[in-house]
């Protein structure tokens, strides 16, 4: 497996950052878009991507706030895009664009990508599921999404939450799932009792040991069934 | 959960910045997941200048501490006649 830092191309043409991990084998296999959480491009989140591109998939991590800050430390860059009033849906969904781009032209790549999004990225992922061609999203976590982006899912949707977080709520995890029903979406959620947000982040006292361990095991299942080759 | 909540405030003073002081002309403040602290959320605050920060990351207790303590000494009798 090989990690390193690399530059694509993002909304706008924009040249932007983006962590890039896979397996060096030479084996065609699926790609993956990570979108990382609030507090940025951090080291906790490239431990993510690391994970994928240990699991076999070529994992790509866009830097959402690297326009804010160029070349600054994750929570410089966090900082100016909080000032400047947070990451537009527009040049999220350009840059997640630019990073499937990246992984479709890849040589290993076996045509299909997924996208999975933490916290604020959580969010992003339901977003970039329904407006991007992608081939299964894992939202974990994600608050304040609009129920009216439901009707255009593209694509299967993994929703991993806990009950005791506020956003989204328990009340907020269903009216989405309803709104999906009504649509005639393919979801799968799971929400864990004794974990709020950020179940995921080891480094945080919201971490939750059995719900991040069984939510691992989901998102490797939901992948393997999208996105790897028939 | 994210809260997407900032607020940001005029101010005129300077910062230290380890290095050196600078001229600060923003406060931006926001309750959400922190950088370093080990907390879950937290009340933070950029003092900002020109290409420079201080942040602060607070408990919520701490930051109403905070916020209480400027106000009692910006009202000290001693101090108020010199506003």
């Amino acid at each position: 497996m090989m990690a390193e830092t690399i530059t694509i191309k993002g909304h706008g043409g924009d040249d932007i950052e983006a962590y890039f991990a896979r397996p060096t084998d030479g084996d065609r296999r699926p790609g993956v878009v990570v979108l990382h959480h609030m507090p940025g491009f951090d080291r906790e989140m490239h431990e993510i991507a690391r994970t994928f591109g240990v699991r076999g998939y070529a994992a790509v991590m866009p830097n959402l706030h690297h326009r804010y800050a160029p070349g600054a430390k994750p929570g410089d860059a966090a900082a100016a895009m909080r000032e400047a009033g947070g990451v537009p849906d527009e040049q999220c969904l350009g840059d997640v664009q630019g990073a499937i781009d990246f992984l479709m032209a890849r040589p290993e790549s076996n045509g299909k990508v997924g996208v999975i999004g933490y916290c604020s990225g959580g969010r992003q992922s339901l977003l970039v599921a329904c407006n991007l061609a992608v081939d299964a999203a894992v939202d974990c976590y994600g608050g304040h999404s609009d129920l009216a982006w439901a009707p255009d899912l593209r694509c299967p949707l993994l929703g991993l939450f806990g009950t005791e977080d506020a956003a989204p709520s328990p009340a907020d995890v269903v009216a989405l799932e309803e709104a999906l029903q009504a649509s005639g979406k393919t979801y799968e959620f799971h929400s864990y009792d004794g974990a709020g947000h950020a179940f995921f982040s080891v480094d945080r006292p919201a971490y939750r040991l059995e719900a991040a361990k069984d939510g691992w095991k989901r998102i490797w299942a939901f992948y393997g069934q999208h996105l790897k080759d028939a | 959960m994210c809260t997407y909540v900032t607020n940001t405030a005029t101010v005129a003073g300077s910062g230290y910045g380890g290095d050196d002081w600078f001229a600060v002309d923003r406060a931006v403040v926001y309750f959400d997941h922190p950088q370093d602290a080990p907390l879950d959320h937290a009340l933070c605050i950029d003092l900002r200048g020109a290409g420079a920060r201080v942040a602060v990351e607070l408990d919520a207790a701490s930051a109403r501490r905070l916020a209480e303590t400027i106000l009692a000494t910006l009202d000290h009798d001693e101090v108020r006649p010199l506003l």
